[in-house]
């Protein structure tokens, strides 16, 4: 462990280079068919929920892509999309840049794994370590025979940091700790062999002080082993934190996107803003101006235009109107906000965000 | 929010509620599990105290031991809650540990409110919210009129954001923040002195969070009363808490005013705990959070319960239980912190850095203020 209040240096996580990207999509959207209550003296009628809306998202090798959001902007969604454990309603996925479709689920699977939110339950409680981690190896011919699967097991049980790993290879879900099972998952994950981790909240659900040691591990499996990962969020401190791109949804949409530290730092859409000033921060001297009021809008009849005009402190009349263009906003740094357009810029009088002078 | 220097703080010097010693086991005899030993807590009016730690560390079976809320095998077996509802005459105080059912029950929620842990689910479904109002204020207050509790319960849907339209809305026509401000407005029903929140905000977004969090602390200014905020969340309570006392397996290890806490950790827990919480600003660094997870209390640990995951400790530390005292690093008082490094002069710099407000003025906030 590291000392505390003397400072450590800082990881140079910044600059980790561009990877080859592994893992796209390109105009995700999933629209899920709801039979809506009937109103008095009508018909039942046939609604649809946009749930996700035109996303694209790059996973490239060795880096970690956060998707950001609250409860119902899409981004799990998102990610069983990627998974293929919902079928898009349209939209591409492209792994090594062939379509998804052209794989078999299991050569797919092969190369893209999960993370689950929930340890407790994403183990069988009936099962030990061994067996969860033997199927897998077995499943996707990895392991060869008895005594080639039972050292594989080992090697995964070591490089998720159960060390050693004769301590927990018998054991069942329920003898281990909350972070014994998430590692115990990841490991399981791994066991296919894969170039993409999809994690879905995988520290969510589990103690404080030991979701940095999930996040490190992660993060090390990224390093050492150029795993393209990603991170599911509506943490926008741990996503700041671990990932090195990171992807903010608003409503089923992509609202901003970029480099992980300059979306946080220097937010370009009033949403991240929100996010951002909405966030437990004990640093804050005085407590923040939260403007925008009011809660996610209903995906049935989603508002026209940008999604978030109706809760934007700074709306404009474009906003109901006009869908907002997705705005270079930086070095990789994208917002789909009309407040950025250079039409739009001087209609606010000013470029930055409310909010944005000095505390 | 006016958390650090609301005017309630300032007033609020004479306790309400005042928790001594209190133990709770799971279990009787040799097999019980100690779940909360010794806890001394001391709940001023107007104060917003924080109780944080870690799943199964015993803040919320300490909340509920002392409102006599636990259900069997949790037992109290030690300590006194001593509520008193009127300073000025003695008689109103009362031993909760000792009250007779029948002065149990007109205490709770006129006196004690909860708002449980996973309140979106409390709310019986199949009642509109004005009946689950009504219904309290009809079995508490029973010589009102029917008129006079509907109005009451309007009130208090407005108390907390929430349109009079909605009291004949049922608890799935709401959303997960209204459930729980509907919540907030059952426990205030009453005008309570204490209010005891139970993970209030854990299962919502950080945006209806922040709203209710505003919220709670806006009611505690206009109406004085106290509140008792459960929670794992230590980033949540240091912007909102008056003070926040740390448990661990068990035992409250430190207590101090929010901004001290924070600024000056004197326990190697809560210094641990506070590396937990990644920024928001300035650079990024490695952070580890805590190694190891907490004893099972079902075998506690003969000596300090952190200390084989302490990186400070000391051969004293796994033999003997430090008491909870004032350290002797600080002149003033107001904080409590049970480890030995105090009295072992032993103190590494993290834990011994000096109390906000003894520094020059102006410091702090400029080595805070990371770019946003």
């Amino acid at each position: 462990m590291t000392d505390m209040n003397t400072g450590t240096p800082p990881v140079p996580v910044v600059d980790r280079p561009r990877g080859e990207v592994v893992l796209e999509a390109r105009g995700l959207t999933k629209h899920f068919k709801v039979r809506s209550r009937p109103q008095r003296g009508q018909r039942r009628t046939r609604a649809v929920v946009h749930a996700v809306e035109d996303v694209n998202l790059a996973l490239e090798a060795g880096r970690v892509t956060a998707v950001v959001g609250e409860s119902g902007s899409g981004k799990t969604t998102v990610s069983r999309m990627l998974a293929q454990l919902t079928k898009p309603t349209s939209g591409q996925i492209l792994l090594g840049g062939k379509s998804a479709r052209s794989y078999g689920i299991k050569a797919y699977r092969r190369k893209i794994q999960m993370v689950f939110q929930d340890p407790f339950s994403s183990l069988n409680p009936v099962h030990t370590v061994r067996y969860h981690l033997a199927r897998p190896l077995k499943i996707h011919k990895r392991a060869g025979d008895k005594t080639g699967a039972s050292d594989a097991v080992n090697a995964l049980l070591t490089r998720v940091k159960l060390d050693p790993p004769d301590q927990y290879i018998e054991k069942l879900p329920h003898e281990l700790s909350g972070g014994q099972r998430q590692r115990v998952a990841i490991a399981r994950a791994l066991a296919a062999g894969p170039t993409v981790l999809l994690a879905d909240e995988p520290i969510s659900m589990l103690d404080v002080s030991i979701r940095l040691g999930i996040l490190n591990l992660l993060g090390e499996l990224r390093d050492q082993e150029n795993l393209a990962i990603l991170y599911v969020t509506h943490d926008i401190a741990s996503a700041r934190y671990f990932a090195d791109t990171m992807t903010v949804m608003y409503a089923g949409r992509v609202v901003e996107s970029g480099p992980s530290l300059e979306v946080t730092d220097n937010p370009q859409h009033p949403y991240t803003r929100l996010l951002l000033d909405a966030a437990p921060d004990p640093e804050r001297e005085a407590p923040p101006e939260i403007q925008a009021r009011g809660s996610a809008p209903s995906l049935i009849n989603p508002p026209s235009g940008c999604r978030f005009h109706p809760r934007c402190p700074l709306a404009m009349p474009i906003c109901a109107e006009q869908l907002p263009p997705d705005i270079s906003v930086g070095e990789g740094h994208v917002a789909a906000c009309w407040l950025r357009h250079d039409d739009y810029k001087t209609n606010t009088g000013t470029t930055t965000l409310a909010g944005d002078s000095p505390a | 929010m006016s958390a650090i220097t609301g005017p309630a703080v300032a007033a609020g010097m004479e306790p309400v509620l005042d928790i001594q010693g209190l133990c709770v086991d799971y279990g009787r005899g040799r097999n019980a599990t100690h779940a909360v030993i010794d806890a001394d807590l001391t709940l001023h009016r107007g104060e917003v105290i924080g109780l944080a730690g870690e799943s199964g560390s015993g803040k919320s079976t300490l909340a509920y031991g002392a409102t006599r809320l636990l259900r069997q095998p949790g037992i109290v077996t030690d300590g006194s809650v001593l509520f008193t509802r009127d300073v000025s005459r003695p008689d109103t105080e009362i031993d909760l540990l000792d009250a007779t059912p029948a002065e149990l029950r007109t205490l709770r929620w006129r006196d004690v409110a909860l708002v449980f842990q996973a309140a979106m689910n409390s709310l019986n479904p199949v009642l509109s919210v004005q009946s689950q109002l009504t219904d309290t204020l009809a079995a508490h207050r029973p010589h009102t009129t029917k008129r006079e509790r509907i109005e009451r319960a309007a009130e208090l849907l407005e108390l907390v954001g929430i349109s009079r339209d909605r009291l004949k809305s049922f608890p799935h026509e709401l959303s997960g923040g209204m459930k729980q401000r509907v919540m907030i407005a059952l426990a205030l029903a009453l005008d309570p002195q204490v209010v005891i929140m139970d993970e209030p905000t854990t299962a919502l977004d950080v945006v209806t969070q922040r709203q209710i969090m505003e919220q709670i602390i806006s009611l505690r200014d206009r109406l004085g009363f106290s509140v008792l905020f459960i929670t794992h969340d230590l980033s949540l309570l240091l912007e909102m808490a008056d003070t926040i006392a740390i448990m661990y397996a068990g035992r409250i290890v430190e207590t101090a005013p929010a901004r001290r806490l924070f600024r000056a950790p004197r326990h190697p827990y809560t210094a641990a705990l506070l590396e937990s919480f990644p920024s928001l600003h300035g650079d990024r660094k490695v952070m580890t959070g805590i190694p190891g997870s907490p004893p099972d209390m079902r075998k506690p640990p003969k000596g300090c319960a952190f200390a084989d995951r302490c990186k400070y400790a000391l051969p004293r530390c796994t033999d003997e239980q430090p008491p909870l005292a004032s350290p002797a690093i600080e002149s003033g008082g107001g904080r409590q912190v049970a480890c030995w490094l105090h009295e072992e002069n032993a103190l590494p710099d993290a834990l011994s850095a000096p109390e906000p407000g003894t520094e020059p003025a102006g410091t702090a906030r400029e080595s805070f203020g990371g770019p946003r």
